[in-house]
């Protein structure tokens, strides 16, 4: 049953991030990465991360999806034209970079072994916040001083001069 | 019955090379960033798959931190657009050539 549903959302997720990065429409490009974002969503759900599944909803295919549609809107965005010469060099070699990379990225992580049997680990809320406020209450900090550092950093980027 | 982890870690190699790809192909700056969105969740996802594995919840911090760390960078990417397009009135990085010497 677990497995069914694996598969249904592995295929959901490929095929639609496909869409989101071959797509000439910008609008549909977002909107199908939500999709995709939703898949590993259920995939968090399935490893028993089940605070990481609604963060995922919540920030990923919430707020910063929201975001990418909001400048998409704001930027009156056009489609992707064909370019006027066609350049099939850049392009074969864009697809065999990808593709080099996700198998090296493959190969490199089958390369650890792994013991056949898994633990099952409830990622709930209260779990993860005594690792957050507990041993790695430094990083959290810092992450903090990063969303500030962020903030602050777009709102002099997108300030008008005068 | 679990699923087995070496099927998380193959579904993450999928989407890495699908982001990767999105990345170099594509010329709308909104679409590399997208791209890259998507990279980062596979990597998430190994984090997680991983993190079960070996039965610690140390993993997961890790993707809620990537997680927090993505946010920041869509902040200034998106900000970057658009004063991008204030200057040239287009996202199309083939065209962003205003530093070239």
């Amino acid at each position: 049953m677990e497995l069914v549903v694996f598969y249904v959302a592995a295929a959901v997720a490929v095929v639609s991030a496909l869409v989101a990065v071959s797509h000439r429409s910008p609008v549909v490009n977002v909107l199908s990465l939500v999709v995709t974002f939703f898949c590993v969503a259920v995939n968090y759900a399935l490893l028993g991360a089940s605070f990481l599944a609604a963060a995922q909803i919540l920030v990923y295919a919430g707020a910063i999806m929201v975001l990418f549609l909001f400048v998409v809107m704001l930027l009156n965005a056009p489609s992707e034209q064909p370019t006027p010469e066609p350049r099939p060099v850049q392009r074969v070699a864009g697809l065999a970079l990808a593709a080099i990379t996700g198998a090296g990225a493959l190969f490199l992580l089958l390369a650890v072994r792994v013991t056949p049997g898994v633990a099952p680990i409830d990622g709930n809320a209260v779990a993860l916040g005594r690792l957050l406020v507990g041993p790695y209450l430094f990083a959290f900090e810092l992450i903090s001083v990063l969303l500030l550092a962020a903030l602050v950093g777009a709102l002099v980027l997108v300030k008008r001069k005068h | 019955m679990a699923i087995p982890t070496t099927h998380f870690v193959i579904l993450a190699s999928l989407l890495f090379a699908i982001g990767a790809g999105g990345v170099l192909l594509r010329r709308s700056g909104i679409s590399i960033l997208l791209g890259i969105e998507l990279m980062l969740n596979a990597a998430n996802l190994t984090l997680a798959a991983y993190s079960r594995q070996h039965g610690q919840l140390d993993g997961q911090v890790f993707v809620f931190f990537v997680m927090a760390v993505a946010a920041a960078e869509v902040a200034v990417g998106l900000a970057l657009l658009v004063a991008i397009y204030r200057r040239i009135q287009s996202i199309d990085v083939d065209r962003l050539s205003i530093m070239r010497w």
